[in-house]
């Protein structure tokens, strides 16, 4: 199958007055159509940065990254990113604040609202239309921005530690929630984590980078048994606690 | 729901409620106070009424001034020029806020310049708007106008900057441009700043009205206050600015009014 996203050599720094700091060197990564990958690494590595050029936010200063076969800018992938808070904005209903992306895209229409409609049905949010976000729960405000973020109904899905914010037992459900969404809906997504946990009960393959400047240091692709097909039930499988280490190892390692 | 109330949480009710009450009670029993004592003093004369007025002398000045209706013109002419360009500080500061805001490099080249023009004393420049636009009404918009909104632009273009930029990014990442940042994060994350700017704003722009009045005007409360000094009619002067005392709270209070209403939505 044709890769859906392409790393090429990239790489990226950032520049002030104070110097220059390499952020990202020779990232050359290729991800299939409904992949999940996982990316972890040691703090401040360049995770956010890697995300931020595959949005298009910033761009590499060498290398290539292609989408859908296409250098970035002139795909026209459509791309939905989950920051690390909701940002939900009080001044909006909760249903105003998930049609914010079709507003902005021009993208209002029957079917569009019907379908964001059929998403809060889905995700237990519609009897909190018409409240203001502060009404919702953690959890709940995390769905609510993965509902403004699926309504644009993205080729990829870039993840930027959304579930870092909430508390342990609403993250794990929230993650269970979300990794369950996203596998239904047969999404390929990037999910930025520093929780090695969270990326081992999620992801297809797990990319593990280096100290700052990031390269990649290893690869590791996941199989679980059948049994074992959501990311809570991932949690009680044997071989969990060997990918942990195997991570674990791989990131203490040196150079 | 009242059945449900605790004794505790009834005391502490009654409790609040009492201290509001002897709040308004003592503001008010302050206000009768103080014009006593003015009268008091004037009647007896340890205060000499000519110079200080009285309260009963600025009645009467008040009435006799109803019969022609002159201090309703009076009035409704410093109220009018207040506002006007109170209307214009705001549209005036807020476009310019938002440019500054959208061109950053315009911001920095023109910031040394906003702060002068910022700390410049304006009443230094009212003789010379007299000179450019006339001895009439556009000098004491001018004038009011050159008091409020550079102060305005910098406040508005500050908490502008100020502004979380991962709402911002959120918006980018859902396609926008600066264009949707600027009218779905900035402008409805600013309303508590620029309400609060419009406070100042008011007050701002009745100051610069009266300095414009002081050398502009033949009519307004501004007018009143130079005149009556001139002519040593002090009972006019005083009767002025207690007029302008309330019309500066009514003002203010009509934006808290506003501000309140916002807050509800």
């Amino acid at each position: 199958m044709e890769p859906i996203l392409e790393f090429i050599d990239v790489c990226f720094s950032y520049h002030s007055t104070n110097g220059e700091t390499p952020a990202l060197s020779g990232i050359s990564l290729s991800v299939k159509p409904g992949e999940f990958i996982a990316i972890v690494g040691p703090s401040g590595c360049g995770k956010t940065t890697l995300l931020s050029l595959i949005s298009g936010l910033l761009l590499p200063e060498s290398g290539e990254i292609r989408l859908l076969g296409k250098v970035q800018g002139t795909s026209g992938a459509n791309i939905g990113y989950m920051l690390q808070k909701d940002h939900l904005f009080e001044w909006r209903t909760v249903y105003d604040n998930v049609l914010l992306g079709l507003e902005i895209r021009h993208g209002l229409n029957q079917q569009t609202k019907a379908q964001v409609n059929s998403m809060l049905d889905t995700y237990g949010l519609s009897a909190f239309k018409n409240s203001p976000p502060s009404a919702l729960s953690g959890g709940m405000r995390q769905r609510a921005a993965l509902i403004r973020t699926l309504a644009l109904e993205p080729d990829i899905l870039l993840l930027d530690e959304p579930f870092s914010a909430l508390d342990y037992q609403t993250r794990l459900e929230v993650g269970d929630d979300i990794g369950s969404i996203l596998r239904k809906e047969g999404k390929t997504a990037i999910l930025v984590t520093h929780d090695l946990a969270e990326a081992i009960t999620l992801a297809d393959r797990v990319v593990i980078l280096s100290n700052r400047p990031a390269r990649i240091k290893k690869i590791l692709p996941l199989h679980f048994d059948e049994a074992f097909d959501s990311p809570l039930k991932r949690r009680s499988a044997p071989c969990f606690s060997e990918y942990f280490d195997e991570i674990w190892k791989e990131l203490k390692s040196n150079g | 729901m009242d059945k449900s109330l605790s004794a505790a949480q009834a005391r502490f009710l009654k409790a609040r409620s009492r201290h509001h009450h002897l709040i308004l009670a003592g503001q008010i029993l302050l206000f009768f106070l103080f014009v006593g004592i003015w009268e008091f003093t004037a009647r007896v004369g340890i205060l000499n009424d000519f110079i200080f007025s009285s309260p009963s002398r600025m009645a009467v000045c008040f009435i006799q001034m109803t019969k022609d209706f002159s201090i309703f013109t009076h009035i409704g002419i410093t109220l009018a020029e207040t506002v006007g360009s109170f209307f214009l500080v705001m549209a005036l500061s807020l476009a310019t806020a938002m440019l500054l805001w959208a061109v950053p490099s315009l911001a920095e080249l023109l910031e040394p310049y906003l702060v002068m023009l910022n700390s410049l004393p304006k009443s230094a420049l009212a003789p010379v708007l007299i000179v450019w636009l006339g001895n009439n009404v556009k000098t004491i918009v001018v004038a009011a106008i050159s008091v409020a909104v550079f102060g305005s632009m910098m406040t508005l273009h500050t908490g502008f900057k100020n502004s979380d930029p991962d709402k911002a990014k959120l918006i980018y990442t859902l396609g926008g441009n600066k264009r949707n940042v600027l009218f779905k994060v900035l402008i409805p994350s600013s309303i508590p700043l620029i309400i609060n700017n419009m406070k100042v704003n008011i007050g701002l722009c009745l100051v610069g009205v009266i300095i414009g009045e002081f050398l502009a005007a033949d009519q307004g409360l501004g007018y009143l206050i130079i005149y009556g000094s001139q002519v040593f009619k002090m009972d006019l002067v005083m009767m002025s600015i207690v007029i302008l005392c309330i019309l500066s709270m009514g003002l203010y209070r009509l934006i808290s009014m506003l501000e309140k209403r916002v807050n509800r939505q």
